[in-house]
């Protein structure tokens, strides 16, 4: 910490010795700016969600109780939380992974759907020749190379084609539905599911278990240990380091010689694959089959828990569980209230917009900035 | 095959034309709306949510009032305020208009079936249509010919947007804002304010096309009214290069192949009826893919578009 020679105003007024409260606050300045500003942001969005509450004649403290209820206030609904949150780890992640590159990308629900469908049709070659932990190996494996695949397309398209990620992963979206509907109801299909077209169900014991001693799938586990690895990838490995100078400003990184296509289409694709065993956890643990549920908008709410965790793969686990417990109180809400089950996107939506929108206070409050706190005599002066 | 239409084959070009018809209606609106907006350098990607709350608040004002032209109006109405809405917003600095589109189309979402659940069940008036083709007994005809109001309408927006973009002062304006903030403050115009009333017009229009959907075709109003018209306006823009006529044209177009998967099926072809519904969305990102290129931004992008960039 060099300060004086950066400045030489202060070097000729030298005051050598400096209190340890300076660099204590200086850090304190630059970790507290984003949790000050996210946590104003939610409150901002709770009044203004009240509010609402308040205009159709209902009472908002009985509302927030419920939904604490619903989603946190029993083991029972904690776990029924968690399980809601396993998939929007996943998604959360396709979305934060590439937004650290700079890059928007909103089409993850593609990835989810035809990674579900992959992952079934990976498995029913082997159902009943192979034993069950390798099937379900061959289907994650599957559902992370298609959705690899697709989501990394959009960043290849990007970097060799520029064009928008954010149209195309959109465009990309659409057209997996379309050939999940495709598969499903063609060559895929199970002749017998007569009214929800689906492929061959999964035997029991080929399904993903729970975790011992929850009720809550494995896919949870795997959402968090896949948070832990991203932040990993992007905080510590080089490759993280490269990535997030390019996100910061792609001329410098390609003047450095950083090789910025392919982390680009590294980075998608990875994202992608995440997003695809979303998917694969939602045949191999919930619904047992791909069928017209897998586009239920885990990719869409994974922009919005992204967004939220403003793209930091460890703030996405909190996150994901609070969006998951929110979901998961919306059924009790419309049962004991006589809401609309609505009434959670309205609150998701309003948080998002405001959350949003208080980007804008970056940078404009004096107390955060480091500088501030790194001028010497700050504390001596009264002393 | 159905051979008791009368028509036999023929009966597939007529159920496209027909269907493109009734299916490019909203289509023509929310690209219109979306032009308008982008042509400002903005991008309003929440525009989904401005259509389904456009349908739910045209349906529910013509539940009330009893007027079908009474709720498009109110939906108008709804649509200028999201749209004001995410302008404000995104005059601020470090505000992604990307995203922030996101965001709203959520709060549009969440908000219409919040609002919306008790007009599922009552049955609202329609819009009404021109028949044009009484010239002719065959009833395939009349019903193909049956133009509903709001086309027409979409089409003379189309043709007297593509005129003002050029020859009026406010299309002026509009153009030196979507291309250079800096050009523009420096001929006087706050930028700010133009693209603000630019998103609240794209809204108002957005929200006719939710309208169309409600009350006229399909004409109910439920949860699943939209499928994804509001987001592909984006890509229908850039289709059609930010040009009004085009995207009369492209709104056709779509119309038209989304048609193609039912019509086909109506004559027994029923292989593959999915792969038609993407064949809109297939045929955006070819374009898309064949006219980029990384090193220059798309012709006929406003400079200022963060898309494009």
């Amino acid at each position: 910490m060099t300060v004086e020679a950066n400045n030489p105003a202060i070097s000729l007024s030298s005051v050598p010795e400096r209190s340890m409260l300076g660099p204590v606050l200086e850090w304190l300045a630059r970790r507290a700016e984003p949790i000050v500003i996210s946590l104003g942001a939610i409150l901002i969005g709770l009044a203004l969600f009240s509010l609402f509450i308040m205009a159709v004649g209902k009472s908002p403290a009985v509302l927030f109780q419920l939904m604490y209820t619903g989603g946190f206030g029993s083991w029972f609904s904690v776990q029924n939380s968690l399980s809601r949150s396993a998939p929007l780890l996943l998604t959360a992640l396709c979305v934060a992974l590439p937004a650290r590159l700079g890059l928007t990308i909103i089409g993850g629900e593609g990835a989810v759907v035809l990674g579900g469908v992959a992952a079934a049709a990976a498995a029913l070659p082997f159902v009943g020749t192979l034993p069950p932990f390798l099937v379900l190996i061959l289907m994650a494996a599957a559902a992370m190379v298609v959705g690899g695949l697709w989501i990394g397309f959009a960043g290849f398209l990007r970097h060799y084609r520029g064009v928008n990620e954010t149209i195309s992963s959109l465009l990309l979206a659409y057209i997996a539905i379309a050939l999940m509907n495709q598969f499903v109801e063609g060559p895929l299909r199970d002749p017998a599911s007569l009214n929800k077209p689906s492929t061959t169900p999964l035997p029991a014991e080929y399904m993903l278990g729970k975790i011992p001693g929850m009720d809550v799938h494995w896919g949870l586990a795997i959402g968090i240990v896949a948070c832990i690895i991203s932040w990993v990838l992007i905080e510590v490995t080089s490759y993280g380091f490269a990535a997030r100078i390019a996100g910061g400003n792609v001329r410098a990184a390609q003047i450095q010689g950083l090789p910025v296509g392919r982390l680009i289409v590294g980075f998608t694709a990875i994202a992608g694959s995440f997003a695809g065993l979303a998917g694969m956890i939602e045949v191999a643990a919930v619904q047992g089959s791909a069928n017209a549920s897998l586009a239920a908008g885990y990719g869409y709410t994974g922009i919005l828990v992204a967004f939220l965790a403003r793209h930091n793969p460890l703030a996405i686990i909190p996150v994901a569980i609070l969006l998951g417990g929110i979901d998961a109180s919306g059924g009790l809400i419309q049962r004991r209230m006589g809401l609309p089950d609505a009434t959670v996107l309205v609150l998701q939506g309003t948080l998002f917009v405001v959350i949003l929108f208080c980007e804008t206070f970056y940078g404009r409050f004096k107390i955060f900035n480091p500088d501030l706190w790194k001028r010497p005599g700050l504390f001596e002066r009264k002393a | 095959m159905m051979d008791d239409t009368g028509i036999g084959i023929w009966g597939v070009p007529l159920a496209i034309f027909a269907g493109a018809i009734r299916v490019s209606t909203p289509f023509i609106f929310v690209s219109l709306g979306e032009t308008i907006t982008e042509r400002s350098g903005r991008i309003n990607l929440g525009l989904e949510g401005t259509l389904v709350f456009g349908a739910m608040t045209a349906y529910a004002v013509a539940v009330m009032s009893g007027s079908a032209w009474l709720g498009v109006l109110a939906a108008m109405g709804t649509g200028a305020v999201l749209g004001l809405i995410h302008g404000w917003i995104c005059k601020w600095p470090k505000v992604n208009d990307i995203a922030i589109g996101i965001a709203m189309m959520q709060f549009g979402l969440g908000l219409a079936f919040f609002l919306g659940k008790p007009f599922i069940k009552p049955v609202a008036p329609h819009l009404p249509s021109i028949p044009l083709g009484t010239w002719s007994a065959m009833p395939q005809i009349q019903a193909a010919l049956n133009i509903n109001v709001l086309f027409i309408l979409g089409a003379l927006l189309a043709v007297v947007l593509w005129w003002a973009f050029k020859n009026t002062r406010i299309g002026l304006v509009l153009r030196v804002v979507g291309d250079s903030t800096d050009a523009a403050r420096a001929m006087g115009i706050n930028p700010d304010r133009v693209r603000l009333l630019a998103t609240a017009v794209g809204g108002s229009l957005a929200a006719v096309g939710g309208a169309y959907l409600s009350l006229y075709y399909p004409g109910s109003w439920n949860e699943g009214i939209s499928s994804g018209q509001g987001l592909m306006a984006v890509a229908l823009v850039i289709f059609a290069r930010w040009n009004p006529i085009g995207c009369f044209l492209a709104a056709l177009l779509f119309g038209g192949a989304g048609a193609l998967g039912p019509a086909l099926q109506s004559v027994g072809v029923t292989q593959g009826y999915y792969l038609f519904y993407a064949a809109p969305y297939v045929l955006t990102l070819a374009i898309l893919i064949a006219t980029s290129s990384p090193t220059r931004s798309l012709s006929g992008a406003p400079g200022a578009l963060s898309l494009t960039k």
